[in-house]
């Protein structure tokens, strides 16, 4: 009698879900399966040449691995080797990076903001030729302007700033700009911030303009008198999610950009490492001298200090915050 | 009657109308943006100005010294010496221009499509995994593809996509930024339009084909410039994954010019070639831009990270 039933439950709850499965997955197709449908394309691009790569920069970061041999697993030794005896990235790499991301990124994000504000106070015309022309920089291909670089920065007296700062007689003999490590970040610095005013600067532009002109009025009304209070009080804070979209991009294109130094100077390496950025380091241990797993965790380390830096927008301009 | 016209004059400009942000005319207090502005537009100018002008400058001129930073008899010949030159490898340039154009064609088109329709899912469609995905996919706006560009290549020697033409488009296609400015503008359309539709008994396909594209045409417009010059600049890609010389694009014969013409007398016969060529690159860019601005501000409006 009990085994009967046992066996009877038994066959029911054997049964049953499995027909349940089905049932509910055919529910579930009906309801879900139309938004998977759609998103499939991107999600498997995204997963294959996003997700994918980054995983696996996390798992070739602790392994051994110099694209000949199987990768064989060596634990946190890339890491502590970077933290340890890696000279030339605790020497100059890092402070490298941490001066051209903090001029570059809060540097031009602010000055990206400045511009925006002051073409928001023109009228549409001026507005929109002055826009065209502070983006148009950003337009332009990395690799394509290194022609245009290297002539004006030519290191002898054919060069146009050479040429210009030799007629007003403030230097004597031709410099060689982008050789010398003295001048070759600055350069890197100027050329950056001067491509730097792409999308997150439209995206603040046009939230500058939509916020709703009666807040202002309001405010004059209750005595605010200063441009100051008006930037701090209203625009910035009616504009927060421009704002944060506008950080996000900063970040990304500094540590994007890595790459200028050796694209100013022709040679990675660059002269005594004087513009040798994280981006330049992975390239250098991951193409040059094949040791992939370093490399790839110097890509991790790269990834999560942009990470970090996001963060810190997202505490300053998140609606959570 | 000249007092007139002044005193109406002066009130116009000086009023409070035309103040603040957005104004619709000229006004005293906006002159000192003015002072401002001028002088940085000219300076970011100039690399620009550099360009146009070398790309049609002479040989005396560009060997002229001191350097002349306009050009004064301007002439053709760099671009018709562009045109007849062949690499180092024997490829003629105008194979390197037909590759950009058509792979920049496809992937434009690609990432239209492809991005448009995961941000209709992603805005309009309701299933459980919707606030997760998208919450990857903003975090994916901090992705920096620079960084792991190593396991991207074994990515891409594993699925056989080396010295491909697919190599040039596939890994563009994704972009984290495109999908959220879609799925941000297609959050504006209101769910009622969809939903009459569906009573009409309209499928998915066709209310994506025949609603939303056509309402989100600002959003695509904007895609539309950003995928253009991602694909159109790329060089890195030629560079990493393709030995193929005939599959290579004008931005990477680009690099290649400058890393071969960097000293003496051949770096300045170079120069007015390679400002050619820069302009080529630079052009088509600034022109969808000129056409398509509108568009672009009107989608970034609503570009916000909450």
């Amino acid at each position: 009698m009990q085994t009967e039933l046992s066996e009877q439950t038994s066959v029911r709850v054997f049964s049953e879900p499995r027909e349940s499965i089905a049932r509910s997955f055919q529910k579930w197709l009906n309801r879900e399966g139309s938004a998977y449908a759609f998103l499939f394309p991107y999600a498997l691009l995204f997963i294959i040449f996003i997700v994918v790569p980054v995983l696996a920069a996390i798992l070739l970061s602790f392994t051994f691995f110099d694209a000949i041999q199987f990768p064989h697993f060596i634990g946190l030794d890339n890491y502590i080797a970077l933290l340890t005896q890696d000279d030339t990235f605790m020497k100059y790499v890092l402070p490298n990076t941490i001066q051209f991301a903090v001029i570059v990124g809060p540097g031009g994000y602010a000055l990206a903001f400045l511009l925006a504000w002051v073409l928001a106070q023109l009228p549409r015309l001026p507005r929109t030729l002055f826009a065209l022309i502070l983006y148009s920089p950003s337009m332009t291909a990395g690799v394509a302007m290194a022609v245009v670089w290297r002539t004006l920065f030519s290191g002898d007296q054919t060069g146009y700033l050479n040429s210009f700062l030799m007629g007003l007689g403030l230097v004597s003999e031709p410099i060689q700009w982008l050789q010398s490590p003295q001048y070759l970040m600055t350069i890197m610095i100027v050329v950056t911030l001067w491509s730097s005013m792409g999308i997150g600067f439209l995206a603040m532009l046009a939230g500058i303009l939509e916020i709703n002109p009666e807040l202002y009025e309001a405010a004059a009304i209750d005595g605010m008198s200063s441009r100051w209070q008006e930037i701090f009080y209203i625009t910035i804070p009616s504009m927060k999610p421009q704002m944060l979209f506008g950080a996000v991009m900063a970040i990304v294109g500094t540590f994007q950009a890595g790459a200028i130094g050796v694209t100013l100077s022709g040679s990675n390496p660059t002269p005594q490492y004087a513009g040798q950025l994280i981006v330049n380091h992975i390239e250098d241990y991951g193409f040059l001298r094949y040791e992939m797993g370093y490399a790839a965790a110097v890509s991790v380390v790269l990834l999560l200090m942009v990470l970090f830096f996001s963060r810190v927008a997202t505490r300053l301009f998140g609606s959570e915050a | 009657m000249s007092k007139v016209m002044g005193k109406q004059w002066y009130r116009r400009y000086t009023g409070v109308q035309n103040r603040g942000i957005n104004p619709q005319g000229f006004h005293v207090s906006q002159i000192k943006f003015y002072v401002f502005l001028v002088p940085l537009a000219v300076l970011m100018l100039l690399p620009i100005v550099y360009i146009f002008a070398s790309a049609f400058k002479p040989p005396d001129e560009l060997f002229a010294y001191p350097p002349r930073f306009l050009v004064s008899r301007p002439t053709l010949k760099n671009f018709t010496d562009l045109f007849s030159l062949l690499s180092t490898s024997g490829i003629p340039i105008s194979r390197y221009l037909f590759n950009s154009i058509l792979i920049t064609i496809v992937t434009v088109a690609a990432s239209i499509f492809v991005s448009s329709a995961a941000a209709y899912a992603l805005s309009k469609k309701h299933f459980k995994l919707k606030q997760t995905l998208f919450a990857i996919n903003t975090v994916a706006l901090m992705f920096v593809p620079i960084a792991v560009t190593i396991p991207r290549f074994l990515v891409i020697e594993n699925l056989n996509l080396l010295d491909s033409f697919w190599v040039h488009i596939l890994p563009v296609l994704a972009m984290p930024v495109g999908l959220f400015l879609l799925k941000q503008f297609i959050d504006g359309i209101p769910d009622e339009v969809i939903e009459a539709a569906q009573i009409d008994g309209a499928s998915d396909w066709w209310i994506y084909w025949r609603i939303i594209l056509p309402m989100i045409q600002p959003a695509i417009a904007t895609i539309a410039i950003l995928t253009f010059q991602a694909a159109w600049n790329n060089a890195e890609i030629s560079t990493l994954y393709i030995n193929n010389e005939s599959l290579r694009t004008l931005a990477f014969y680009l690099s290649t010019l400058t890393s071969t013409t960097t000293t003496g007398a051949a770096a300045v016969a170079g120069q007015g070639i390679a400002a050619a060529a820069a302009l080529i690159m630079f052009l088509p860019n600034l022109v969808m831009f000129i056409f398509l601005q509108g568009q672009v501000m009107s989608t970034m409006s609503r570009s916000g990270l909450k």
